[in-house]
């Protein structure tokens, strides 16, 4: 027995002992926790996602005969989109609706109230952010009647103001009413995001930039954008992926006149509920996917360049 | 030349609190003023006053004899060194010296000329292209400092401009700063908490308490002549013995049951007044000796390096004095403390203000 004095090598602890995860959980109950959350997404979101490239592959239908039994047409959807006058209009229109009221309005606007805002009385501060809070969180339906009412041709607010009576706004120019509508909708939340990002400038470098006389113009360029580069790519990713989504252009012109203000939303929207197209739209709706995709992906390479 | 005057200068904040508090000083030509004060004192509040950071409530600031008070801060030709350098990280330190410059619309050429110059005074050659993020503590600060003298400024103002350094680095950047000073002859205020580094940098101090200025004088003055017990308190390394007492007959005053000479002046016989006698000038000696003195026994010795500071306790108060490392006493000894006539001083008992006018001490 006293043969040798090492001590038996430690075993490593096999039998039940406490869970390696943090909150002690184990791997069976942890899961079981998540379960309920990750049946929902798979129910509400993959499922229907799946679903959607699944019927773009068909000639799947609202009414008719490929309602009850489509059958399986390869890629002649996707052949069809690309050689689409209409879809291409659409993608068209979009590009001009997110470059207009997101990458442009709602970033300039929303940087702008935060920069003014800065320094307001907390008062007027308060105030402001609530009036854009306001534009943001009340329902789409709510604001497209109100942008209605306002652009109508005999009795709209903005002809009264301009004296104008008789100017059809939403028919002769609908993509400017959809990008002023947008950009007012949505600044709420590039204004919040650029409030807290301007916190993270210290102000002592904005005081240096005071004391060489920098002009405002000069102090956002070289001192408060290289310390915001991250918080405008990203404000910018979020916003013009919404945009890019957003159906509330439906509820002010429905896509018209004559598919002047027909977004890819809208039109996925028109194919398949007025044209019928289910399987179609489906394909056209997974295009917008990948094209959304493909923008994430140069925003996300922009922002990885800055380090 | 390129002096500042402050007159009746008052720097109020919304919520009503008067941070700086109608102020007279005058600061020369190519001198190097401190603002001294605890936290809170206004000293910071009237650097960015100077500077026009903050605006004025009352009073005028004159630079170089031209009224600044409502001018933008850009256009008073006055450089400040914010505590923090507050260098742009995303500038390399040429980009950063000469920016001052490119919001002027200086042509590159002569911006690159002045960054060589510049960094070569102040010995950054080989670290022009860095960015701050990869710059020491000091370098750092030499690149603020370089920045502030790119753009050409005629006053100085430096906000606390040792305390982002570590103590060992202090040193040197005190020497090297008092030495660029000079060499540059550039008017320059700084503001520190520290009343060491006032005393090391400083041609002249302006000590302040609530917004107001309490003594205005070179280092030695403020040092060796307190005007109040609150400057007496704030400046020295080891706290001044501020002692009640009362004056006696033939020139001394009666404390801690002894005596101490003093110029009493017009000070009546029997007066209460605030004794004030710093440690370093209490002479401390075993044995009987002629003339005023105090007798007492020592507590404690605390050794500060070269000398040490004991306390002596005499009939219930305890008294500090320095003394040479190799006269330490030992606890328990019974000592003699004496002082000459010039070092003591007399404080009203109420207001705590400096009594009678005595001789300015020799040396």
């Amino acid at each position: 027995m006293a043969t040798t004095t090492e001590p038996a090598p430690v075993q490593p602890a096999r039998v039940r002992g406490p869970a390696q995860d943090v909150a002690g959980l184990g791997i069976s109950r942890a899961l079981g926790f998540v379960a309920p959350a990750l049946l929902l997404i798979g129910a509400f979101l993959v499922f229907p996602a799946v679903w959607t490239i699944y019927i773009g592959i068909t000639n799947y239908r609202l009414t008719g005969v490929e309602a009850v039994s489509p059958s399986i047409v390869g890629l002649s959807n996707y052949t069809k989109a690309l050689n689409d006058a209409l879809f291409h209009n659409a993608l068209w229109l979009t590009c001009l609706f997110v470059l207009g009221s997101a990458v442009i309005g709602q970033n300039i606007l929303g940087f702008a109230l935060a920069w003014t805002m800065r320094r307001a009385r907390p008062a007027v501060r308060r105030t402001v952010e609530a009036l854009v809070l306001l534009a943001w969180i009340l329902p789409s339906t709510v604001v497209a009647y109100l942008w209605i009412a306002f652009f109508d041709r005999d009795t709209g607010t903005l002809n009264s103001i301009l004296g104008t009576q008789g100017t059809a706004w939403l028919i002769d120019y609908p993509m400017v009413c959809l990008v002023l509508f947008n950009t007012w909708r949505g600044t709420a939340f590039s204004m919040m995001l650029y409030s807290s990002a301007l916190q993270a400038v210290p102000p002592s470098q904005l005081e240096s930039a005071r004391m060489f006389g920098a002009s405002g113009w000069q102090t956002v360029r070289d001192v408060v954008f290289p310390h915001i580069r991250g918080h405008v790519l990203t404000n910018t990713l979020l916003i013009s992926l919404w945009t890019a989504n957003d159906f509330s252009p439906f509820l002010l012109t429905k896509g018209g006149p004559n598919h002047e203000s027909e977004t890819v939303p809208v039109y996925i929207y028109n194919v398949a509920l007025q044209g019928g197209e289910l399987g179609y739209s489906s394909a056209i709706s997974f295009l917008l996917l990948i094209a959304n995709l493909l923008v994430a992906l140069l925003y996300l390479r922009l922002l990885r360049r800055r380090s | 030349m390129a002096g500042i005057d402050i007159e009746g200068l008052a720097t109020v904040y919304p919520n009503g609190v008067r941070a700086v508090d109608g102020l007279d000083l005058t600061v020369a030509h190519g001198e190097f003023f401190a603002l001294l004060g605890p936290s809170g004192c206004g000293k910071t509040t009237l650097l960015r006053t100077i500077a026009g950071l903050e605006p004025a409530s009352e009073g005028t600031v004159r630079i170089d004899s031209a009224d600044v008070t409502r001018l933008e801060p850009g256009k008073r030709g006055v450089a400040m060194v914010f505590q923090d350098y507050a260098l742009f990280p995303h500038m390399t330190v040429s980009e950063n010296i000469t920016y001052p410059l490119k919001v002027r619309r200086v042509a590159p050429a002569t911006r690159t000329a002045v960054a060589e110059r510049t960094s070569g005074e102040l010995s950054l050659q080989g670290l022009l292209e860095r960015r701050p993020g990869q710059l020491s503590g000091g370098q750092q600060q030499r690149v603020a400092l370089a920045r502030a003298i790119a753009s050409k400024g005629k006053v100085l103002l430096l906000d606390e401009p040792l305390s982002n350094l570590d103590a060992r680095l202090r040193l040197e950047a005190r020497t090297f700063l008092k030495k660029l000073q000079k060499d540059l002859g550039i008017t320059t205020v700084f503001v520190t908490h520290d009343q060491a580094e006032a005393l090391a940098l400083a041609d002249r101090i302006a000590v302040m308490q609530s917004g107001k200025l309490r003594q205005l004088g070179s280092p030695r003055e403020v040092f060796a002549r307190p005007a109040n017990t609150f400057v007496a308190n704030f400046i020295g390394s080891t706290p001044m013995n501020l002692l009640t007492g009362s004056v006696a007959s033939g020139g001394s005053v009666s404390i801690a049951g002894g005596s101490l000479p003093a110029a009493t002046g017009s000070v009546p016989v029997g007066a209460e007044v605030t004794v004030g006698v710093r440690p370093e000038y209490l002479t401390l000696s075993i044995g009987d000796v002629s003339g005023p003195s105090i007798r007492g026994s020592v507590v404690v010795a605390e050794n500060l390096g070269t000398q040490s500071l004991v306390s002596v306790e005499c009939d219930g108060t305890l008294i500090g004095v320095t003394v040479p490392e190799e006269d330490e006493p030992d606890p328990g000894a019974t000592v003699v403390l004496t002082a000459s006539e010039s070092r003591v001083l007399l404080y009203d008992k109420e207001s705590g203000e400096l009594l009678a006018r005595q001789p300015a001490p020799v040396g």
